[in-house]
């Protein structure tokens, strides 16, 4: 038996062959404008020295800043960045469930307009900058740990909704079915069987969630709002860099320490 | 024929010991969390009127501000571009050096991956901070830190992708003696290009994210003008800020989303 193939079409050759001059000539066009759009200023004549200073400042810290007993020293104030984490952590894992749901689309669901419109406000929260959250709550509360916390557990609902949210989706829907076909009413097939599947789930993204709030814990200070940041940005400005070294090591400390204990957590989870 | 024996539960199962266990500190954690930031829920409520003003404020935005932001949401762009180039360029070798299925040497491996997570472990805004302390104002500290944040991302994503190629076509290359740049130019970068796009957009779009608020510690883009509304207490042109950031981000997202999926 004898096939014939036909000869693709010219034209789809030509685009075939071709196309990939457009997309080097896009990419050409984005990288002109790119780099002719940005002014760089320049090295400042600085620059070499206070390198050099800070490079000196990580090797020599000061270590006498990590524990002095006032209070202001290293190890509190990475205990509160800690504190403001996990807090905000654990009140944004909270406000975000009955979001989740909101935003989780069911299997029966044709319109989306519920779960979408859940899923755009989640969008809005996430693209909503933590720093602005941070210093609008400073005006609430005042400056300090608190507004912190409030910044972490705001923000936080947009990821972790959406994160919840997908798991809604993709859980198992098997012992859901069950209770509902042993005669289950809503309340307990909720309680017996939607909580106890997806709460490994939960608790891991929760996990995972902590691992970054930890880490912009760490920076909200420098607006104000708590934590470690504050005297890093003071150490920054008065250019004291042995002391940024040190605050530098205990950061860098803290998180790998976070992210090995929580790593370790989420293992057992799942 | 032995009677069936009915499992016996343990004395710690019976009493739930653990799941206790894990409350009770949970709580303790709780409490000493909120005893260490001074949380004071009555003390949000009562200034809650403080917040409501702030929020109605910023819902009348100066629609005319709008025009002076264009330009820094563009520069934004543009370094949120060059830094992620930037970075992915760095973050290549170093992926390659710690994929396990291409470097056999563990020590060299172990060390490269020790830096690379030493590199991931520094927030955005504080390496923001100690590069406008050494470069100065401007965008360069920005596109710097964007590049340094993105190499510690895009190194990880790069060299996970790298450990999940096919390795028969490196196996045949190998036996006819081809040469390790070879390998990598004929067997690995096929197999893995499309991927490493795709992680290369998705690092722009976080980076997009990102880079908006560099400026607010002086590294260039729309940071710059957040937080001089913040300071003046222009809560209008924040409004605008934030929402013309919105548009941006969504817009940067949306292209990526459909040219990754075109990718993969």
């Amino acid at each position: 038996m004898q096939t014939t193939i036909m000869p693709p079409s010219r034209q789809h050759s030509l685009w075939r062959r071709w196309s990939w001059l457009l997309w080097v000539l896009l990419i050409g066009i984005i990288y002109f404008w790119t780099i002719n759009g940005l002014k760089f200023s320049g090295f400042q004549e600085s620059a070499a020295s206070v390198s050099k200073s800070i490079l000196h400042g990580l090797v020599h810290p000061t270590w006498s800043y990590v524990y002095d007993g006032s209070g202001e020293d290293l190890v509190s104030l990475i205990l509160q960045t800690l504190a403001i984490a996990f807090l905000g952590t654990i009140v944004s894992a909270l406000i975000s469930v009955p979001f989740a749901f909101w935003a989780a689309r069911g299997p029966k669901e044709h319109y989306f307009l519920r779960s979408g419109s859940g899923k755009v406000v989640l969008t809005l929260i996430r693209t909503f900058p933590e720093i602005v959250l941070a210093i609008m709550f400073i005006k609430a509360v005042g400056p300090g740990s608190y507004a912190g916390v409030l910044a972490v557990s705001v923000h936080s609902v947009g990821m972790l909704g959406k994160l919840f949210g997908e798991a809604i989706e993709n859980m198992d829907r098997g012992s859901e079915e069950a209770i509902t076909s042993a005669g289950g009413r809503s309340g307990q097939v909720f309680a017996l069987a939607t909580v106890p599947t997806i709460m490994p789930e939960f608790l891991s993204y929760t996990l995972y969630r902590f691992e970054i709030a930890v880490r912009s814990a760490s920076i909200l200070g420098m607006v104000g709002a708590g934590g470690i940041g504050t005297p890093l940005i003071f150490a920054i400005q008065t250019r004291d860099w042995s002391k940024v070294g040190i605050i530098l090591l205990g950061i860098v400390v803290m998180v790998l320490l976070i992210d090995s204990l929580s790593e370790q957590l989420r293992k057992r989870l799942i | 024929m032995s009677t069936p024996t009915i499992p016996q539960r343990s004395w710690a199962q019976r009493y739930h010991v653990k799941g206790i266990g894990w409350t009770v500190l949970l709580l303790v954690l709780l409490v000493a969390s909120a005893q260490m930031t001074g949380v004071n829920v009555g003390m949000f409520f009562s200034n809650l009127g403080q917040f409501t003003n702030l929020l109605v404020r910023m819902s009348n935005p100066a629609w005319d501000y709008t025009t002076v932001i264009i330009q820094p949401l563009l520069e934004t762009i543009q370094m949120a571009i060059l830094g992620t180039t930037i970075g992915a360029a760095f973050a290549i070798p170093f992926a390659v050096l710690s994929a396990s299925n291409l470097i056999h040497n563990r020590w060299l491996r172990g060390l490269t991956r020790l830096f690379l997570d030493l590199v991931r472990t520094l927030p955005d805004l504080l390496l923001a901070a100690i590069f406008v302390a050494i470069f100065g104002i401007g965008s360069t500290a920005g596109v710097i830190t964007l590049a340094i944040f993105s190499f510690g991302m895009v190194s990880k994503l790069f060299y996970e992708v790298i450990e999940t190629i096919d390795m028969g076509p490196l196996e045949a290359l190998e036996s006819v003696g081809a040469t390790k740049i070879t390998i990598i130019w004929y067997a690995v970068l096929p197999q893995i290009l499309n991927q490493f796009i795709s992680y290369f957009l998705y690092t722009l779009e976080i980076n997009v994210r990102a880079s908006t608020v560099l400026g607010y510690l002086g590294a260039g883009g729309i940071g710059v003008f957040l937080q001089r509304s913040l300071n003046e207490f222009n809560y209008n042109q924040t409004a605008v800020i934030i929402l013309a950031t919105l548009v941006v981000v969504l817009v940067i997202d949306g292209v990526s989303n459909h040219l990754r999926r075109v990718l993969l």
